[in-house]
């Protein structure tokens, strides 16, 4: 049974990942004009000779002047080998320019998600707990405000503090001696050092929303006919709290790597550009604004597809986790 | 002997609507009714933008770059007793005549005095109404004051936040409206027929709320032609905006659907040979107003997060348009804001918005479900 759970739910993540990489692709295609008219401008903003025989040349070259489904079927099977073809700004194959900053991504965004499971578990359960406790109007108030707060405004807000107050700059994720020097157990010490104030950042308002689903879940649970009978027959509070109530609230903290695993990959774009981090982000957003089509486009499937793998580790995790989800 | 009581003979009962009964709920939420106060306050700022900002938010003045704000003072007392009448403190600027830095210094015995209701820069309503007076103005037409401070071209902030409230705060109604159109038009067609229309409109829905949505969202505003007028950028970009945000209103308007359509007053209708759109529109969509003005309510916010962040990056809307987040992309250069802190003016009213709307939202949420639990 949940084996079979499994395998049908991997099997629909395939025509999903497919339109994905159709969609990507259909999003890179659309800007009017191609990078070389972007090139061709930028030429003629300094001044230069802009060479139409040289430009036609470039455009066959790299195929840019076939119909869209054949721009496609060449990507895509690039892509299936690890190729994602060249970027025309960097002059350099894009899967050069692209893994470190993705692992960089993921690191972040789930270094994140720990965090947020680590503040969202026990205060969550503290404010359903302790109801309407001088406590939990605290955490609620928290709470909201950090709903209400745009991540790149707090991310400003931290640097305006840093700058004015400590005269740091708190933006990077490593420190200038270590910036350009190859991996090393130095560096991922300085990345640790570093990578606090992002996680942070990212974190307050998928903890804030956690911990609201979190209050609300127990406080359901709470209630309930067994928690009394269990209470009656003498079981100690803490041991009846932990071993049947706060195990059935537990499914939204499962389920958060579903929805707040694309919610901090694409929230990390905006505060990675504020901070300037060097993860994918800010290098995407130049991507776009240059057209630099096969780079963005890398960038954008698999920011896509990691959130499609997200929802799938999810759903999976949630079935192990309630026998009800796997019978449906 | 009892008799039977025929309730038709009670004429003078109490009646209360379902509206009635979900204002009285709403009511008793302290926090909501704060935050539609603030909703209200925020959309006639809005609506009287040219009214109550005090000068032409793109008026540049070389002499007022980065001025401090001023605190404005209602009683002005002078050697003869004093009177009620608002004043802000002059500030002179000096130029170091080396660095070519420029300092603004309190000009301690000179006071800029203000009256409300007085002529300013003439201007037209909403684009049609032609009118000069204006909320609160110098009275000296060649002063300038600042509230909120000045910018790096030296225009006035105060009024520049009152006309990003305009653009910001339509921007998520008009987005909300478009989502809302297509929610509840694909959610109810899933809900409403089942099978494999429901199931061919729920994969799409996953399938857009799988996508990460600022990465689709840079993507999309990217291949928008910068050269479009400010007005057909707007609409773009609120088109944008809802083609992510429906899937969440479909998915309630489905839900409900899905739920009302086993209802008896529902096959009630259908066995009485009411016609398919009576059966939607007559009997089915009224029940579902409450949850979707809640829904609706919710996602105003959501809409304004984004725009804020879109043209933050400088991807959305673009100056001369002013929305909040058109006035933060000021706030990014960190040298901006360790100068001139008051550029983050803008993002306290974003914060206020959202809040707002989110107390709003959930109150009527709270309010539109008959069988919420009486909260303590």
């Amino acid at each position: 049974m949940l084996l079979t759970y499994i395998v049908k739910r991997i099997i629909w993540t395939i025509p999903f990942l497919f339109a994905v990489s159709l969609v990507s692709f259909a999003l890179i295609q659309a800007p009017p004009g191609d990078y070389l008219t972007t090139f061709a401008a930028t030429l003629a903003q300094s001044g230069d000779m802009v060479d139409e025989q040289r430009l036609e040349a470039l455009r066959t070259r790299y195929g840019l002047d076939q119909p869209f489904i054949v721009q496609y079927w060449k990507w895509i099977s690039g892509v299936l080998q690890g190729d994602f073809g060249i970027s025309f700004e960097w002059q350099q194959p894009v899967s050069h320019l692209i893994w470190e900053r993705m692992a960089l991504s993921v690191c972040l965004a789930l270094s994140t998600l720990l965090f947020t499971w680590a503040i969202a578990f026990p205060i969550g359960i503290y404010s359903a707990v302790r109801k309407y406790s001088i406590g939990d109007y605290i955490v609620t108030t928290i709470g909201f405000l950090g709903l209400a707060l745009p991540n790149f405004l707090l991310a400003l807000v931290l640097m305006y503090v840093g700058v004015v107050y400590f005269g740091a700059n708190v933006g990077g994720l490593f420190s200038q001696e270590y910036q350009m020097a190859p991996w090393s157990w130095a560096k991922v010490v300085d990345l640790l050092e570093h990578i606090w104030i992002p996680v942070v950042i990212l974190g307050t308002s998928s903890s804030a929303a956690l911990i609201r689903i979190m209050r609300a879940n127990l406080l359901d649970e709470l209630n309930k006919p067994y928690v009394t009978t269990a209470r009656a027959k003498g079981l100690s509070e803490f041991k009846l709290l932990i071993k049947y109530p706060v195990r059935l609230a537990l499914n939204p903290f499962v389920s958060t790597i579903g929805w707040a695993f694309p919610q901090l990959i694409s929230g990390a774009v905006i505060t990675a550009f504020v901070l300037s981090l060097p993860t994918a982000g800010p290098l995407l957003l130049q991507a776009l604004l240059a057209q630099d089509m096969y780079l963005a486009g890398a960038f954008i499937l698999l920011l896509c597809t990691l959130t499609v793998v997200g929802m799938l580790v999810s759903d999976i995790l949630l079935a192990l986790l309630d026998p009800r989800i796997r019978y449906q | 002997m009892a008799s039977v009581l025929d309730p038709r003979l009670h004429t003078d009962t109490e009646v209360a609507s379902q509206w009635r009964l979900m204002w009285w709920s709403f009511r008793r939420h302290t926090l909501a009714m704060v935050g539609l106060v603030v909703v209200i306050m925020l959309y006639l700022t809005g609506v009287f933008a040219e009214f109550l900002a005090p000068f032409d938010p793109q008026s540049a003045s070389s002499r007022h770059v980065y001025h401090p704000p001023q605190m404005i003072h209602f009683i002005d007392s002078t050697e003869d007793g004093w009177r009620i009448k608002p004043w802000v403190q002059a500030y002179t600027l000096e130029r170091d005549p080396f660095t070519l830095q420029t300092t603004f210094n309190l000009d301690e015995g000179n006071r800029i005095y203000l009256t409300f209701f007085g002529k300013g820069t003439p201007y037209k309503l909403m684009g049609l109404f032609p009118g000069e007076r204006r909320f609160l103005v110098p009275e000296n037409p060649r002063d300038r004051f600042f509230l909120f401070g000045a910018d790096r071209l030296g225009r006035d902030m105060l009024s520049r936040t009152i006309f990003g409230t305009r653009v910001s705060m339509s921007i998520g109604l008009v987005g909300v409206t478009l989502s809302l159109m297509l929610g509840v038009l694909l959610g109810g067609i899933s809900g409403y027929y089942g099978g494999w229309v429901d199931m061919g409109i729920q994969r799409l829905v996953e399938f857009v709320l799988s996508l990460p949505t600022i990465p689709i969202w840079l993507a999309l505003t990217a291949s928008l032609p910068p050269d479009w007028p400010p007005l057909t950028r707007y609409f773009a970009i609120t088109l944008i905006l809802s083609l992510v945000g429906w899937t969440e209103l479909a998915r309630v308007v489905r839900g409900r659907f899905l739920a009302l359509r086993a209802e008896d007053f529902v096959i009630a209708a259908r066995l009485d040979g009411c016609s398919e759109k009576r059966v939607i529109f007559r009997h089915m969509l009224p029940s579902l107003m409450s949850h979707m003005i809640a829904s609706v309510t919710l996602a105003i916010p959501v809409m304004i997060l984004a725009e804020t962040a879109l043209s933050f990056l400088g991807l959305g809307l673009l100056p001369p348009t002013i929305s909040w987040g058109v006035l933060l992309k000021e706030a990014q250069n960190i040298r901006s804001i360790a100068q001139a802190p008051w550029l983050f003016v803008p993002g306290a009213f974003v914060l206020v918005a959202v809040l707002a709307l989110n107390f709003l939202g959930d109150g009527l949420r709270d309010a539109a479900d008959p069988y919420a639990q009486e909260r303590g």
